[in-house]
């Protein structure tokens, strides 16, 4: 019998600090090609061994190896990678008008573009997402204009959500990109009312929810798990492990129980543990996710392993809580570097044709922000009117609602 | 017309919006095979099927965030539920995303949603079963909140709650499910088969939201409540001898103020009444709304009789429960100035 002692509170903390040497040799990486791909009709009890890896594609070598690997043509990966160089080039395009002060707040991918950009290739029209603020890529990937998505960031008069949202809070639901919200975890609950809709529909039309690694500790996500497992609908449920939380390590919310896949084993429900930034792997497992949700099979998990290379926001400094150089550390690579050097390998690529590609569409980035500027940024040029602050609170405005209106002279 | 206990008029009215529309769908803890607690569902997945009528796991969140999902999807949930008391795991996805789902996305999602659920005391159900949380939705952009006081507007309300675009609220006095009651717990409850609004209408009858209802003409003041407290107003300004003009707001937002002004114009004196906490309660918006549009009429302060602001107690229910005595005097106190 262990001896009795006053209990004491486990606080998880990241092993390194900053001015620390990054490290993480404690992250078990397998080699590319070695996770075996069960059918995707295959009993959850029979496959809970890929909740504790790592689905791999990509080797070092730029191969896709394993059974995971796709089978594409290579068009649709240099799609992919014009895509994930797009994403890039406009956070970068957004994130200096943030310091200009064309906007108040900016959120960037840099380090995750592979997840949201390969995922959708697997998706279908009539298909819908229900995003976080760090998925902008699933609207890249679809075709959603960039003016489209600046006017959003600036808040201008042609911001489709006319300037309620904060800066990438995007809606498009010929998209099938769901209404973003800043209380985090909400819309996983929802992603899983509106499978269970298209259940109750008899619909073709699938669900993907999304939410980061600290999000997972909301009771949204265990709630959504529920009734993800009880009434088996169309919905493939995304982590995105990015390892940070603002300034908190994903331990915290974690703790020391297994992955962040792994929790779907309570529900029944299987769970993918995959290299996110791995293009081909990413395509690969949602592939497998939507041929379970279009078979009927319910819903799958996917945790996504990456790391947030940028800070969380514009209003982040990371360097307060992790070693500045712990990105270049990250032993899964930079997903654009990664799929330029697969494109390379397999001869259809080259660097000055990349080189050439990224002032193509920096060209079309920046073409894009002339448009966006000449309608206005948040605080100059066209604006939507403070009359717009007052509809669409409801479909037809009630009598108090025309009263305050009037009295802000609209 | 048909007798009925607001029970089954609820029950109807589930049942000629399920007729109507195959997009109607009933979910919420206990809703399905048993039909509910206080079984105003009973009979329904019998009748459309367990895809329309359906048990939920007991996870408030879980019900109305798969129920704003739903909605966004093309289809009208109308969930349960069980007590107004467990509602709070489900107001995040009330507060911040049912309500702000059609602004935040400028018209492009939509969430015409009704959220049932029993409301108030009078049960001895003490604090985890009698709560009036009403306020907690009329202070929401984006809600409308409803509240029946007889199985005609029951129906009536529900079946327009059904009907509209955004998200409803709809809070069933549970005190009021098998009879009106007057607050006189000593003496013998009235069922509703005795009770003229216990008719109700057949078929596709609507009241509509946003009006309140005369429920006794008066000169000498004007008392303002819904809920339960619709019958024990009744009750007190009979034993008062006032001639107070009572009425039944029905809806909470949007407010019927047209109707509120004529009557407070017209007698020139108001009580409010409501059976939720006194403080930041919805009779603070009425008494604020009243001054500021008749102040030039009022020939007394506005008085407010609420619940104590206490948790809601099990032995001492009647020394809470804002009964007839409470209103009388404040009746007899707003004729004084």
């Amino acid at each position: 019998m262990p001896e009795e002692r006053a209990p004491h509170l486990n606080v998880p903390a990241p092993g390194i600090r900053p001015g620390g040497e990054p490290d993480f040799t404690h992250v078990s990486i397998p080699a590319a090609g070695e996770v075996d791909r069960p059918a995707p009709d295959t009993p959850p009890e029979e496959m809970r061994d890929l909740a504790f890896t790592i689905i791999r594609v990509l080797n070092r070598k730029g191969e896709a190896v394993g059974p995971w690997a796709p089978e594409v043509a290579p068009e649709m990966l240099l799609q992919g990678l014009r895509d994930m160089v797009k994403l890039r080039t406009y956070d970068a395009r957004m994130m200096t008008a943030q310091r200009q002060g064309k906007t108040s707040f900016y959120m960037q991918h840099l380090g995750e573009e592979a997840i949201s950009c390969a995922f959708q290739r697997a998706l279908r029209k009539g298909d819908m997402n229900f995003p976080t603020y760090r998925q902008a890529g699933l609207l890249i990937a679809a075709g959603y204009p960039l003016v489209n998505m600046m006017n959003q960031v600036y808040s201008n008069d042609a911001d489709p959500v006319r300037g309620r949202q904060l800066p990438v809070f995007y809606s498009s639901k010929q998209h099938g990109f769901f209404s973003i919200s800043g209380n985090l975890a909400t819309q996983y609950p929802q992603a899983v009312g509106w499978a269970m809709a298209a259940a109750i529909k008899r619909e073709k039309k699938l669900a993907a929810a999304w939410i980061g690694d600290g999000s997972t500790a909301e009771s949204d996500f265990h709630g959504a798990l529920v009734f993800a497992s009880t009434y088996k609908p169309p919905v493939i449920l995304n982590i995105v492990n990015n390892q940070w939380a603002i300034s908190t390590f994903q331990g915290i919310a974690r703790g020391g129980a297994g992955t962040f896949a792994a929790r779907g084993h309570g529900f029944g429900i299987p769970a993918l543990r995959v290299d996110g930034n791995d293009y081909l792997a990413v395509y690969a497992a949602a592939q497998w996710a939507t041929e379970r949700a279009r078979a009927d099979l319910g819903p799958t998990i996917i945790e996504f392993v990456t790391y947030r290379t940028g800070g969380h926001s514009t209003s982040d400094d990371p360097s307060a809580y992790r070693p500045k150089e712990e990105g270049l550390a990250w032993p899964l690579g930079d997903p654009i570097l990664r799929l330029k050097a697969h494109l390379i390998a397999l001869g259809v690529w080259s660097e000055d044709r990349h080189t050439q590609a990224e002032a193509e569409i920096k060209a079309e980035v920046v073409a894009a922000q002339k448009e966006a500027e000449a309608i206005g940024t948040l605080h100059t040029g066209r604006r939507p009117s403070p009359r717009d602050m007052f509809e669409d609170v409801f479909a037809e405005m009630p009598p108090h609602l025309v009263r305050q209106r009037h009295e802000v002279g609209y | 017309m048909t007798r009925m206990t607001m029970i089954e008029a609820i029950r109807d009215a589930h049942a000629v919006a399920m007729e109507a529309d195959d997009d109607v769908i009933v979910m919420g803890e206990d809703v399905g095979f048993f039909g509910g607690v206080f079984r105003c569902t009973a009979g329904l997945q019998q009748r459309f099927g367990v895809d329309r009528c359906f048990d939920t796991p007991i996870s408030e969140l879980g019900i109305v965030g798969t129920a704003v999902g739903m909605a966004a999807y093309g289809l009208k949930p109308v969930v349960e539920i069980q007590f107004a008391d467990y509602m709070y795991p489900g107001y995040d996805q009330i507060v911040s995303e049912a309500a702000r789902l059609r602004y935040r996305s400028a018209g492009e999602f939509t969430c015409p949603m009704v959220v049932r659920m029993p409301t108030g005391g009078g049960i001895y159900g003490a604090q985890t079963h009698s709560q009036s949380p009403e306020a907690l939705f009329t202070h929401v952009a984006g809600l409308k909140t409803v509240v029946p006081s007889n199985p005609a507007d029951a129906k009536g309300l529900l079946l327009a709650a059904i009907a509209e675009p955004d998200p409803v609220i709809f809070l069933e006095p549970k005190r009021l499910y098998n009879g009106p009651y007057d607050g006189h717990h000593d003496r013998p409850s009235v069922p509703w088969s005795k009770h003229p609004d216990g008719e109700v209408g057949n078929g596709h009858c609507i009241t509509p939201l946003g009006k309140a209802r005369v429920m006794r003409e008066g000169t000498q003041a004007t008392l303002l409540t819904y809920g339960t407290m619709v019958h024990v107003a009744l009750a007190a300004v009979e034993e008062a001898g006032v001639d107070v003009e009572v009425i039944d707001l029905r809806t909470l937002l949007p407010l019927d103020l047209d109707a509120i002004v004529a009557s407070v114009n017209k007698t020139g004196r108001c009580v409010v009444l409501h059976e939720a906490t006194l403080t930041s309660g919805f009779g603070a918006e009425l008494a604020a709304q009243v001054q500021a549009e008749c102040f030039y009429h009022l020939e007394a302060p506005v008085l407010r009789v609420a619940g104590w602001d206490t948790p809601y107690p099990h032995a001492q229910e009647w020394d809470y429960f804002p009964g007839p005595d409470r209103v009388r005097r404040a009746i007899e106190t707003v004729m004084e100035d």
